[in-house]
């Protein structure tokens, strides 16, 4: 069986059996040593021929397909991280942009309300002291004229007074006993 | 009619190539049928694209690549890789060779003994002569276990060393039996239809029914068969490849 051509150094050597081909006809094939040499030598010829197409041209080509597309897909897998990490470094300088432009606005708007804010003030202030000025100057007017109002109010009590003291007792009275009763009254 | 399971195995001598001494060398159906195994897988690896996005023939072509390369590379590690063209080799010789002998009126070139025999031989002394050349004497520590007692070494020695060399045997044995089982079944129930077909009449027909169910039923276990027992010798080559490799157990 396997044994009959031991010694063999694979097939390429294969090519001995130790039986001859006498009995050919009616046996169960595969026993049949007589078709050995040849199955043997075309078994040596053909997988040589598919060894040599195999690992000089078959497995070259088909391992440098699998490994372009592997390339390929961590190629295209780092170009992708590469892009998305742009677009992140955009969107945050965008968001740091946005950040600093409220900010920015902020200040403004605060500035500007500060600057409305003083120069009402000073208005109010400058008019509140244009009103102060006018108030006192009022006053000062009234005050005037009551002092005027009251000498003339004391001239005409005392011109009352004596006319009254005549019309009731028909004596004019002295004008100095007068103004001093009047005095006398205006102070009580 | 005469059911003759055993004539698909005839070896045909189709022409004479020539002498070797008194044996007569002849081009068979055999090799007729290694023949077309080998323009079968140059086609399929040679013929189909290397497209980005592969193609029909691409992909079985790049599945084949892969399914072969993995199984090294899980049983005999990286290491392994440099026999990747011999493994595939015999993976794919074998596999498309069972497959092309199950379209009826084929020949199965793995049906016989002596092409089996010369395959298991090939990897039994690609083992040996790398394991003695890499590793020196230190490669026939395959035969000595770690762990094992002083007292029964030498027994469990001479049971390696008996199973060592008995392992081109199993190895082309288990896949000559499968194929020639399964085939010489095949061709007894596929007879079954005609001898009742044509002897039995009507009856004959409705009869042969059944054993044509069985007739489909074992060509897809064929189908299995024939991936399996090519799968199979391809991994026992990488295991006894493993030892020439790392000879420490």
């Amino acid at each position: 069986m396997a044994e009959s051509h031991g010694g063999a150094k694979g097939p390429a050597a294969g090519a001995h059996t130790e039986a001859d081909g006498g009995h050919h006809g009616g046996g169960f094939p595969p026993f049949e040593s007589s078709t050995f040499a040849s199955q043997l030598v075309s078994l040596a010829i053909f997988f040589v021929v598919l060894y040599v197409i195999v690992s000089k041209l078959a497995l070259p080509r088909i391992g440098g397909a699998i490994e372009a597309r592997q390339n390929k897909i961590e190629g295209d897998l780092a170009e992708a991280q590469k892009l998305k990490d742009q677009s992140d470094a955009a969107l945050k300088a965008y968001e740091s942009e946005l950040a600093s432009a409220r900010t920015r606005a902020q200040a403004i708007g605060n500035e500007s309300r500060d600057k409305a804010n003083a120069q009402a003030e000073a208005e109010r202030k400058t008019l509140e002291e244009q009103l102060a000025a006018k108030l006192a100057g009022a006053e000062k007017t009234i005050a005037s004229t009551r002092a005027t109002a009251m000498s003339n109010v004391r001239g005409i009590a005392a011109d009352a007074a004596g006319q009254i003291v005549q019309r009731l007792t028909g004596v004019v009275p002295d004008a100095a006993a007068v103004n001093a009763a009047v005095d006398a009254s205006l102070k009580g | 009619m005469k059911i003759d399971p055993i004539h698909q195995f005839n070896i045909e001598p189709l022409f004479t190539l020539g002498h070797i001494g008194n044996h007569t060398i002849a081009f068979t159906n055999s090799s007729l049928y290694m023949l077309v195994a080998v323009a079968i897988i140059s086609i399929l690896m040679l013929a189909s694209g290397t497209q980005l996005v592969p193609g029909r023939l691409q992909s079985v072509a790049e599945i084949s690549y892969e399914f072969v390369a993995s199984t090294i590379r899980s049983t005999a590690g990286a290491e392994g890789m440099k026999f990747f063209p011999l493994i595939f080799s015999l993976f794919m010789f074998i596999c498309v060779s069972n497959l092309v002998g199950i379209i009826p009126y084929t020949f199965t070139v793995s049906s016989h003994l002596i092409v089996t025999a010369a395959l298991a031989l090939l990897v039994f002394f690609t083992v040996l002569i790398y394991g003695v050349y890499k590793n020196g004497l230190k490669f026939f520590k395959i035969f000595i276990p770690h762990g094992v007692p002083g007292y029964i070494l030498p027994l469990v020695m001479f049971i390696e060393v008996l199973s060592f060399f008995l392992r081109p045997v199993s190895h082309s044995v288990r896949l000559f039996a499968n194929m020639l089982a399964g085939h010489i079944a095949l061709k007894v129930f596929a007879g079954f239809v005609a001898m009742l077909g044509f002897s039995l009449g009507a009856i004959g027909w409705v009869g042969g029914v059944l054993p044509l169910a069985l007739t489909v039923a074992l060509t897809s276990l064929e189908l299995l068969v024939a991936f399996l027992q090519a799968y199979v010798f391809a991994i026992l080559t990488c295991i006894y490849l493993n030892d020439a490799i790392h000879p420490g157990h």
